[in-house]
């Protein structure tokens, strides 16, 4: 076994050596004028040219290889896989810029995404190893017995995991436009192959081998940028030790710059512009009529005068792009009123907990902090894809091991993540706030070009106010490096990561889907005397289709998608979390519980995100139903609702049914034998 | 008298059952006061904003660990070796 690890990190070790002196050979390239565009191809060439590579070498025709990595995953390596699968395009590009945003309020993201391993290595992961078989589904069959919960699992897998990797192969076409200009769509289909040539050849072995590749690029590409910034500001190149002090001074400029006359000058102008949005709003339709009415006399005044001909054109452009009708000006001016609201409110202090104006307001933002923490770690320990890797390693106790590797492997980022967005608010508070705007930086002006900051001086001072500043979430992780002024080649190391965060993400994803169908569907309940061979092509060609179909979602760019991922978490906590647990830890539970509580909590979760979220869905005609949130729960959290549901119906139901004969002698396997699983 | 695995099953159940307790305290208990305990600062870090940023998360990382040396010397206890 040792000679195999010693291989094995060598190997790593290897990789990890030929990564850094790609990037020296092109950092030194780009000194010699290297254009950034290659060096975008470069990054893209490279990284993924790697992981087909891998997935190459690690084809394989074997069952257990293709659905375990033929549970010969060392604890360590199954870590730092489980941590590249974990860590999605929404963690490396999204979290930073949360935090940036909304402070404190952000750190239930940190919280819950890493809380939740500790559900997973005490409540889940040393029993599925022990039970050994291939899928998530597989134990809730093996435990409660049937078909019905098998299937019912199965669908709550591909509903949750689905959004999922729709999302990731999304995040894949926006990285791969933005830095290596390809065409989004095209993008997309770079990413689709990407995640192809791991999966398709090798299955989980594959995979486990491209995602341990992945992570060291990813967690590479996303401390340099953060530990460059950190020495620049600090000279320590230690974030995570120092972003306490420049929280400070944050917290003092916050205090200066917040209360200082002309923020508060802007902020009441915004706060006008949505109060005149709010009563054009009410007095629709008129009030589109009057302002086109007016427009045009503008217009004939100027014609009739001998105004010049660039005024004349701007206003007939304005004229042009006015409302075409009054449902359209509604959703238009609501947006931009929204927008003007969300400018004229005070803005939070970074470090301050369950900010609010009043007791009752701060109670809601603790309410709802507390309750989106319970959904990501209840959600963290029921995503199948994560579960399933703790079937890869060889023994139980190696299993129990590497819970503890994932969450160190995945700590290292989510720590940085606080750190990285003091230190852009700390860039942005002392060197964008109060300076002319002929002044700024050029990163502000390229990225304002792709719509990512805007800026507006609504004063009209030259200056730039705080609030006349609005940033995108992703541009934090995303123009750091340009906004500590270094190479473009950390920005193409910056690109490689995010890229390596999507595939992993979306390759674990994939995996999963595909087994749910061609092995719990397929061999378990239609065909359980397939040949091995003949299953393996299913579960190929399951990919295939999967694959293309999420690319295809994803070309379509839906909007919503970023927080139907959150809902994602919702649904797979709701719909697994209390199946598994009580039926690892309560004889008692019984199949008619189990399947039950499954679905009251899968269904009370969507019932109560829909309601919560819409108002109405146009495609299917219905209108009106939208309700108050219960204790003012945001949708997001609305698995809260749907896992305590699930825990109840499951322990009353199984009360009132007969008890499984069968159940005891299952929990003694899982839960005291010698040997292995199998 | 109660067979080996019961045994071991109980003891299992305590442990964990203890650390899950813990860890409760940890997210939602400590987490409830945050407003609270930010006034106290150490270097530099408000203590609330600092539990929920980094505190929380090495915790989180010791419970797995003690979890996991216990376990294994139930284990070797109770002669449930594996590997």
């Amino acid at each position: 076994m040792l000679a195999s690890l010693t291989r094995l990190q060598r190997y790593y070790l290897y990789y990890t050596g030929g990564f850094f002196s790609f990037i020296g050979a092109l950092a030194v390239l780009e000194q010699h004028g290297m254009p950034p565009r290659w060096i975008g191809y470069a990054f893209l060439f490279f990284t993924i040219s790697m992981y087909a590579l891998i997935g190459i070498v690690c084809r394989t025709s074997d069952v257990s290889e293709y659905y375990v990595a033929g549970r010969r995953v060392p604890a360590f390596f199954n870590g730092m896989a489980t941590g590249a699968d974990w860590m999605s395009a929404a963690s490396f590009i999204g979290l930073a810029g949360t935090l940036y945003l909304s402070g404190f309020q952000g750190l239930a993201y940190v919280i819950g995404w890493t809380g939740g391993f500790v559900l997973v290595g005490l409540l889940l992961a040393p029993y599925l190893r022990r039970f050994g078989q291939y899928t998530i589904p597989d134990f809730l069959g093996a435990r409660y017995g049937g078909n019905a919960i098998r299937l019912v699992a199965v669908a709550a897998a591909i509903l949750a995991s689905f959004v999922y990797v729709v999302a990731q192969i999304y995040g894949v076409g926006v990285i791969t436009s933005r830095f290596v200009s390809l065409q989004f769509e095209i993008g997309v289909f770079v990413g689709l192959a990407g995640i192809l040539v791991c999966s398709f050849l090798g299955g989980m072995r594959a995979v486990t081998w491209t995602q341990v590749a992945q992570y060291l690029i990813l967690i590479v590409a996303y401390i340099t940028p953060v530990a460059i910034l950190s020495y620049n500001v600090t000279g320590n190149p230690v974030p995570q030790l120092v972003y306490g002090q420049v929280l400070q001074q944050v917290t003092q400029l916050e205090n200066r710059l917040f209360e200082s006359p002309v923020e508060v000058e802007v902020r009441e102008l915004y706060r006008e512009r949505a109060d005149l949005y709010a009563q054009k709003i009410m007095q629709l339709p008129q009030s589109l009529n009057f302002e086109r009415e007016q427009l045009s006399a503008q217009i004939n005044q100027l014609k009739a005068s001998d105004a010049q001909m660039k005024d004349i054109v701007a206003l007939e452009r304005l004229y042009r792009d006015l409302p075409h009708d009054p449902d359209q000006a509604r959703g238009r001016w609501e947006n931009a009123m929204f927008t003007a609201v969300e400018r004229s409110k005070t803005p939070i202090h970074h470090a301050e907990a369950f900010p609010g104006e009043t007791v009752e307001e701060q109670d809601i933002m603790r309410v709802n902090f507390l309750a989106l923490i319970f959904c990501l770690t209840v959600g963290t320990a029921a995503l199948p894809h994560v579960l399933t890797r703790y079937y890869t390693t060889p023994t139980v106790r190696q299993a129990r091991e590497s819970v503890f590797w994932s969450l160190l492997f995945i700590l290292l980022l989510y720590i940085t993540a606080p750190a990285y967005a003091v230190f852009a608010k700390y860039e942005v508070l002392s060197h964008l706030a109060e300076i002319p705007i002929t002044k700024l930086p050029g990163w502000v002006a390229a990225w304002a070009k792709i719509g990512l900051v805007s800026i507006e001086d609504i004063n009209a001072d030259g200056i730039l106010q705080l609030a006349e500043l609005s940033l995108n979430p992703d541009v934090i992780v995303l123009a750091t490096p340009e906004i500590a002024g270094m190479p473009y080649v950390v920005s193409g190391l910056v690109a490689a990561g995010g890229l390596a965060a999507a595939l992993s993400t979306a390759d674990g994803l994939l995996l999963t889907i595909t087994s749910s169908l061609s092995h719990d569907v397929y061999y378990r309940i239609f065909r359980p005397d397939a040949s091995t061979q003949f299953r393996l092509v299913i579960s190929k060609s399951m990919l295939l289709v999967v694959a293309i179909l999420a690319a295809t979602v994803a070309a379509q760019k839906p909007g919503t998608i970023l927080s139907m991922v959150s809902w994602a978490f919702s649904i797979a906590g709701s719909a697994f979390f209390p199946a598994l647990v009580l039926g690892i830890f309560w004889e008692r539970a019984t199949r008619a519980g189990a399947l039950a509580g499954m679905v009251v909590g899968i269904v009370l979760s969507i019932y109560y995100i829909i309601r919560v979220e819409f108002d109405s869905i146009p495609m299917l005609g219905i209108s009106g139903f939208g309700m108050e949130p219960w204790f003012h729960i945001q949708s997001t959290s609305g698995g809260l609702f749907g896992v305590v549901a699930g825990f109840i119906t499951i322990i009353l139901v199984s009360l009132v049914t007969k008890p499984d004969p069968r159940a005891a002698s299952f929990l003694t396997t899982i839960r005291f034998r010698n040997g292995d699983g199998l | 008298m109660i067979s080996k695995a019961d045994l071991h099953w109980r003891k299992t159940r305590r442990l964990t059952f203890a650390l899950i307790l813990f860890w409760m305290l940890i997210t939602f208990g400590l987490t409830w006061f945050a407003r609270t305990i930010n006034e106290i600062v150490i270097l530099g870090f408000p203590l609330g904003f600092y539990m929920a940023a980094q505190g929380a998360l090495v915790l989180y990382l010791l419970i797995i660990w003690w979890y996991n040396r216990q376990m294994k010397q139930l284990d070797a206890e109770f002669g449930v070796e594996n590997d």
